[in-house]
């Protein structure tokens, strides 16, 4: 017991590392600032969507919709309300919530495929709704002419609009408090009563265990997350569209998630990383990378169901 | 005005029909298997585009014909291939699978026939309008109803008349026990599946006559197929078929009185279901959670 917890925690403090130089190393290996940044939202939001799948085991295939929701609430924010960096994202971050909490509700009693197909479809309603309403969301040319503001802390100004680095670190601390949030979740009773639901519902059931409220809460939770992704995510861009709330988004988080492990708290951010950097190398090589990453699908399913860290945990057992 | 309505009620039944083509086609592959086949649109594509390819050699008849047969062969090698071994496993890993097989299905159509979208050439007395006052009854329209009532009362003639149907309904409440009553569940799985594929061929063809070619046809078709099996209720295909219609006819309704609500309307008739009537229109009670 004690040597696997002396590892864990050498792994953590190297995960943390690596995060902390990464705009330095990302550019030895052929990288830039800004797909690091991208790489720390994605695997933020495939790590919420983890929350709920790996942690509760329960597969939502709609968590674009949220991630959507945070990244237009936060780029509406500044558009039309002048709001500051942090605000913008807070009030992204609601919006997604209380439709989340929704949502959440008529959902809840749904199990495995179906809960699955309820959510991909729900997903969709935020799509239509961005695509449709022109005038105030832009439709499908997306939401343009609004930048991230620098944030004044009143002492000193962080300029994370002029210097990517200086966005990379802001989105590496809004990163940090949110996965910091999320582990001391999931290590609370809170969250041992959601791996219980998640091996045995019925026993969790027997024992007492509120199932309904525990998954409907770790959903809403889970997606609070992502949209604090979805947020970022719009920031990093300086822009938002329709697409950050389309299901193709959604199946990318997950194959991010299954792609790093799911059983694990770090495998999110893995596979987002080698997901992330895998399709911007891809899509600037080959105009068929829609191919490459369904084959990526095809593999990971075939071959490495239990994703990276399953695989160096386990040997090769599937 | 009445003209208006009756032209959307009756444009949203032919679309409600090709809703409900397809979802049928998933409902059956979901009912036995339990595989979400995420990438029963891209099977769509293929089925219009094969027809495409194929009308200059053989007519659109024949295309009618054959496009969907062999898209059904195509689903059955991937079937086979793919899909098989992930039966009885975490559904999560199918639903994956048949998503990044969508991926590059629409990759794949793209990369073939091009991204422009093209002409589908129908036989010209399908294109004539039929009636001078109601405009919109044109012979196509009328075709593809009866192409669509055709096919899928012989989809229920052979699940209620035929072995296999009796198989396929069995295997459909408890998989295990027609195993051990000897009946070969992996062929079975297997028929069903090219059932179901075959059921999207034939919506492609049609939809390439209605709405002509693009890459991302099947997938704009297949979220509404989803809502209608959620709306009809999972287990149902007679509740697949209703909700298909329905959700149809609901967004031919919408385009007159709320145009920009067309596509949201379906969603929110789902969460209406989802309300009030969580199991669907005629899903059965604990059948499926």
């Amino acid at each position: 017991m004690r040597p696997a917890r002396h590892r864990a925690r050498a792994f953590d403090a190297a995960v943390c590392l690596l995060l902390l130089f990464m705009p330095f190393w990302m550019g030895a290996i052929g990288g830039y600032t800004e797909l690091a940044t991208r790489i720390i939202v994605m695997g933020l939001a495939a790590m919420s969507l983890n929350f709920l799948l790996g942690f509760t085991g329960v597969l939502s295939f709609g968590h674009a919709a949220y991630f959507g929701l945070g990244a237009y609430g936060a780029a509406m924010a500044i558009k039309y309300l002048d709001a500051g960096t942090l605000p913008a994202i807070g009030l992204g971050v609601v919006v997604a919530t209380f439709a989340a909490m929704a949502i959440g509700a008529l959902i809840v009693r749904r199990r495995g495929v179906y809960f699955a197909m309820v959510t991909i479809a729900f997903g969709q309603v935020f799509y239509f709704l961005a695509f449709r309403w022109n005038a105030v969301t832009g439709g499908d040319d997306g939401l343009t002419g609004w930048h991230r503001l620098p944030i004044n802390f009143g002492f000193a100004t962080l300029d994370i609009f002029g210097n990517d680095k200086a966005f990379y670190y802001f989105a590496l601390a809004v990163f940090a408090v949110s996965v910091a949030a999320m582990a001391k979740l999931i290590d609370s009773p809170f969250g041992r009563s959601l791996t219980a639901i998640r091996e045995n519902e019925r026993r969790a059931r027997f024992l007492g265990v509120p199932v309904e409220f525990h998954i409907w809460l770790s959903f809403v939770i889970s997606c609070l997350f992502v949209s604090v992704a979805g947020a970022l995510y719009a920031l990093l861009n300086n822009f938002t569209d329709p697409r950050a709330l389309r299901f193709d988004l959604s199946g990318n988080l997950v194959i991010m998630a299954v792609l790093g492990g799911m059983r694990f708290f770090w495998g999110p951010l893995i596979g987002a990383a080698i997901f992330v950097a895998l399709q911007d190398y891809v899509s600037s090589h080959t105009e068929n990378w829609m191919s490459v990453i369904g084959l990526v699908f095809v593999l990971v399913v075939r071959f490495f169901p239990r994703g990276v860290l399953g695989m160096l945990r386990g040997g090769a057992k599937a | 005005m009445t003209q208006v309505v009756l032209f959307n009620v009756f444009n949203g039944l032919i679309v409600g029909a090709f809703y409900a083509l397809m979802a049928l086609g998933l409902s059956l592959i979901l009912n036995l298997s339990g595989v979400i086949n995420f990438a029963h649109g891209g099977f769509l594509a293929l089925g219009a585009y094969l027809a495409f390819t194929l009308i200059p050699f053989i007519g659109f008849w024949g295309a009618l014909i054959v496009a969907p047969l062999l898209t059904a062969a195509l689903g059955l090698v991937i079937e086979r291939l793919l899909i098989r071994p992930l039966y009885g496993g975490d559904p999560l890993y199918g639903l994956l699978l048949t998503f990044g097989l969508a991926y590059i299905f629409e990759d794949a159509t793209r990369f073939i026939w091009g991204a422009q979208s093209l002409p589908f050439q129908l036989p010209a007395f399908l294109t004539t309008s039929l009636s001078s006052q109601f405009f919109f009854v044109t012979g196509y329209r009328v075709f593809m109803i009866v192409i669509v009532v055709a096919a899928v009362g012989g989809l229920f003639a052979v699940l209620n008349y035929t072995r296999l149907g009796m198989r396929i309904r069995a295997g459909t409440r408890d998989l295990d026990t027609v195993s051990t009553l000897g009946v070969n569940v992996r062929v079975l799985r297997s028929l069903n599946f090219g059932i179901g594929i075959y059921m999207a061929g034939l919506a492609g063809v049609l939809a390439a006559g209605l709405l002509g070619l693009s890459p991302t046809i099947g997938a704009n078709l297949i979220m509404p197929s989803f809502v209608a099996i959620i709306v009809g209720g999972l287990g149902s295909l007679l509740g697949t078929l209703l909700g298909g219609l329905m959700i149809g006819v609901a967004s031919g309704l919408a385009a007159v009185y709320f145009p920009s609500a067309t596509e949201a309307v379906i969603y929110v008739m789902m969460g209406l279901v989802l309300l009030i009537r969580p199991r669907g229109l005629l899903g059965e009670e604990g059948r499926v959670h």
